[in-house]
């Protein structure tokens, strides 16, 4: 709450985590957690074949894999931090409070995963021959410890939906082993496994482009590999499912279909499911007559992994919402147990940087501005994707004029009709103030400037 | 109290705070150091190569250079996790807000690092491919330089704002923060010590047995690592104009004078080292080399040193306004718990005691559906026309709405307890009798 303002208006504050965040999740999961283990056991299958080509083709992987990994990928992860802290550092700053062990552990199973990828990388040619069972063996090694790091950040990111008995505990060990840390690994472990072979599918039709034979047999093993993850992953995905808190299941919906198309939610499964199928097929396919596989069916399954993997990772960040740490901390960045102090004295009174302490007769519109920015900001804009002007066309139309006092009383009941939504966190003066500036919006055009350019405003006081 | 004064977090701290010092002392040095390596070794590879047009023993000794990069730029940014985890922790409110302020910029360092790993990878791994080609494959290893220095300018930026909360509204932006005091002295200092490091680590890179000495020719490899010393003789004496332009330069608030007795305590040994160089420098080809473990020694002592004075930099920047920002915390704890037991009732019932179903509608439904004309829904009017005497056909509506009226936008479901809905669906009723 007491920080500078950060927005941006086009995409949304959302959008810049989502981005960032759904490219990260994309290469750890089929481009480490996923890629390792698979590289790993297709070198092992070189040597355990006599067979040269395989070593080759895995070592080609790695490479596509090393060059991501430690660009992309690195600095992606880098970049939520960087993204959740200008978004929401209430939120990003106790977390860190609560889990900062879990990271720090976090951070030395990083400092030895890079380290060992390195090496796996770079000393592949070199430790060849006598050497090539020690290669193999640390390959395994950095395949734990690349699950290791999923495991860890997996238990910060339950605790976000269902903070379990640490609300009441208060201790990281109850935090960390939250209701949904087990479940949400063993979907996330198989996942991985899958995309990877999804990946290696796709790497396929460069890498094996002057080995037909190769390319069939090469097939087969990935398809392989996918089998066996496939039903692990279905497993995995039923356990989660049952495990998310049913007030925010009820937000699936929305979640998948935005408002708009939230009445498509079965059509929208249904989809789901197939894409899912769609991969199983083209994995069975590959297994059992990988040479009559179309070209198109080594692409599919990566671009559909893509699109679910994005799918999901949205749904699991809405579904969180009125929250973003769960029972604890509002979206919007203000701690629930702020609320009455907010409600009695007022959110302007008690936010360092804004422009006006508390709403007059002659500052309504700017409070009202500045209750928008503090309180609204986190997730809607002015002027760009959610848009809150755009919802209150779709709600009121443009022909009348809209009403202050339908917006306040909208504003008041919101969180029940949107179980999505905060509950307002102000006065009732500062609510309709809010009002105010928000009607002001359907015939003037009004600009939301974060701190990022425009600086904060902090009130002569 | 002063209401600018912003609140800090009100959890704990989850260790204690000399121990979070420490760890972020040592940990940032050790990130500091590959970064120095990296953004060394991106600048000496180019120039290296430039030199290496007229001097083609040079050109290979800048390839050989380059392929440090590709390990030393990982480290920099796996090492970099640590010191931002804790001064996310320690420098909570100090942190967050400078990188809101310049948050641009801050955000731009991800694909510009991005790019530049890309763009040294490129152009390390393109050297024999483009040897026919050396303005586009130097074009290359600018262009990854290029980021290199920019780079660092904004994490100066950012860990300079954050000691600096009195001017916290007087910026608009990064370049109003890169233009404070001391951004710039800072990163003179900064590229200086990247190149000093950077030319040392180059000492002990080529004196392995691993080193291939033999593919550079005329170069013998005492005179490559004589090279690399020189570098770094130059780059530390350079440190004896630019550290002390580094203190002048600190705004006033940041200084104390158990920090300068650091500092200069740290520039004296400097001083050491750079004569310790000067001996190396001087030392006849068998000999060179030998005194680098002791001045690497020394060196890592100035460098604790001048970390240490650092920190002390931060604490005497910081510590007023750590103290009002944790009494104003305090304070405002102090109310959010009193005010525990206010209750405000949405939309205001003035008291009455309304009958359920109708307290219900209003509080959840009355903001989109008004008696008899469109709100955000339809009015009560249709709806009773819709479900006549049908309280049931109006819950299982409101449960799972569907979709009748493409112009309006889509309902929400509404899912409170069944007797709730109910009550509300028998006062709707009651509301138009007789449609």
């Amino acid at each position: 709450m007491d920080f500078p303002i950060f927005h941006i208006d086009f995409f949304g504050n959302r959008m810049l985590i989502a981005g960032i965040a759904i490219l990260h999740v994309l290469i750890n999961h089929a481009f480490a957690v996923g890629a390792i283990p698979l590289v790993t056991a297709m070198e092992w299958w070189g040597w355990r074949s006599g067979e040269r080509r395989w070593d080759d083709l895995a070592r080609r992987y790695l490479w596509v894999c090393f060059i991501i990994t430690t660009t992309v990928g690195a600095l992606t992860g880098v970049g939520i931090w960087f993204s959740t802290s200008l978004v929401n550092p209430y939120a990003i700053g106790s977390l860190i409070r609560v889990f900062f062990w879990a990271w720090f552990t976090e951070w030395v199973v990083f400092v030895t995963e890079v380290c060992l990828i390195l090496a796996y990388f770079l000393l592949w040619k070199r430790w060849d021959g006598e050497h090539k069972l020690r290669h193999i063996r640390l390959g395994v090694v950095l395949s734990v410890t690349s699950w290791l790091t999923m495991a860890i950040i997996v238990g910060i990111l339950g605790y976000m939906m269902n903070p379990g008995a640490w609300l009441v505990e208060h201790r990281l060990i109850a935090g960390f082993f939250n209701p949904i840390y087990f479940p949400q690994l063993a979907f996330r472990t198989p996942m991985a496994m899958v995309m990877a072979g999804a990946l290696a599918l796709f790497l396929n039709l460069f890498f094996t482009a002057g080995d037909r034979e190769l390319r069939h047999r090469a097939t087969r093993f990935v398809a392989v590999w996918m089998l066996v993850w496939l039903p692990l992953f279905c497993a995995g995905a039923v356990w989660y499912r049952l495990v998310i808190p049913r007030f925010m299941a009820e937000h699936f919906s929305v979640a998948l279909g935005t408002m708009q198309f939230q009445n498509l939610y079965s059509t929208i499964l249904w989809l789901t499911g197939l894409a899912f199928a769609a991969i199983v097929l083209v994995a069975l396919w590959g297994g059992l007559r990988p040479t009559s596989l179309p070209r198109w069916a080594w692409v599919l399954p990566m671009v559909i992994v893509i699109a679910l993997t994005a799918q999901f990772e949205r749904a699991r960040e809405f579904i969180r919402k009125p929250y973003v740490l769960g029972g604890y901390v509002y979206a919007n960045g203000i701690r629930v147990s702020d609320y009455p102090l907010l409600m009695k004295e007022g959110l302007l009174a008690n936010s360092a940087f804004v422009s006006e302490q508390e709403v007059t007769a002659d500052n309504r519109l700017q409070a009202g501005k500045d209750v928008f920015m503090v309180a609204c900001t986190r997730c809607h804009t002015l002027n760009g994707i959610n848009s809150v002007p755009a919802k209150l066309e779709a709600m009121y139309g443009q022909d009348n004029p809209w009403s202050p006092e339908a917006v306040d009383q909208y504003l008041a009941s919101m969180f029940a009709a949107r179980p999505f939504m905060p509950p307002f966190p102000g006065t009732v003066t500062e609510r309709q103030a809010l009002a105010e500036y928000l009607v002001g919006l359907q015939t003037r055009r009004d600009v939301a400037a974060g701190a990022q350019t425009d600086g904060v405003a902090s009130a002569q006081r | 109290m002063d209401p600018t004064i912003p609140k800090d977090i009100p959890l704990g701290l989850p260790a204690p705070v000399l121990l979070l010092e420490i760890l972020v002392v040592v940990s940032f040095l050790m990130h500091i150091l590959f970064v120095a390596l990296m953004v060394g070794g991106s600048l000496l590879t180019v120039t290296l190569e430039l030199i290496g047009r007229k001097r083609p023993e040079y050109d290979r000794l800048a390839h050989l250079v380059g392929a440090t990069i590709t390990v030393n730029k990982s480290l920099a940014v796996v090492l970099g996790v640590a010191p931002l985890l804790i001064l996310n922790t320690l420098y909570t409110v100090y942190f967050y807000s400078a990188n809101a302020l310049t948050g641009t910029a801050w955000i731009l360092v991800i694909p510009m690092v991005i790019a530049a790993f890309l763009l040294s990878y490129a152009h390390e791994y393109s050297w024999d491919f483009l040897a026919e080609h050396k303005g586009l494959h130097l074009a290359l290893g600018f262009a990854s330089a290029a980021f290199f220095l920019a780079i660092p300018l904004i994490f100066l930026a950012n860990v300079n704002l954050m000691l600096y909360p009195e001017v916290w509204d007087q910026v608009r932006g990064f370049l109003s923060a890169l233009i404070l005091p001391n951004v710039l002295p800072r990163y003179l200092h900064f590229l200086t010590a990247c190149v000093a490091l950077t030319g040392l680590f180059l000492v002990w890179y080529a004196g392995r047995s691993g080193f291939p000495a033999e593919e550079l020719g005329e170069l013998s490899r005492a005179r490559v690592r004589r090279v690399f010393y020189s570098v770094a003789l130059v780059a530390t004496a350079a440190q004896l104009l630019f550290g002390p332009f580094l203190y002048i330069t600190l705004p006033a608030h940041a200084v104390s004078w158990g920090m300068t007795l650091v500092i200069t305590c740290g520039a004296a040994l400097a001083v050491l080292a750079l004569w310790l160089m000067w001996k190396e420098v001087q030392a006849p080809d068998e000999a060179i080399g030998r005194g680098l473990w002791p001045l690497v020694g020394v060196l890592t002592l100035v460098v604790v040193i001048m970390a240490t004075g650092r920190h002390m930099i931060r604490e005497t920047a910081v510590g007023p306004h750590r103290d009002l920002m944790a009494a104003h915390t305090a304070e405002y704890m102090a109310r959010v718990h009193a005010a525990q037991d206010y209750v405000l009732i949405p939309g205001g019932l003035g008291g009455e005691a309304l009958p359920p179903g109708e307290a219900m509608f209003r509080k959840v439904c009355s903001s989109c559906h008004a008696k008899d004309q469109r709100l955000v829904g339809p009015p009560l009017t249709e709806i009773v026309a819709a479900y006549p005497g049908d309280p049931s056909g109006i819950v299982a509506w409101a449960r799972a709405p569907g979709r009748k009226r493409m112009d309006y936008p889509a309902m929400p479901p509404q899912n409170l307890p069944e007797q709730d809905l109910r009550a509300i669906a028998e006062y709707i009723l009651e509301q138009a009798p007789g449609t």
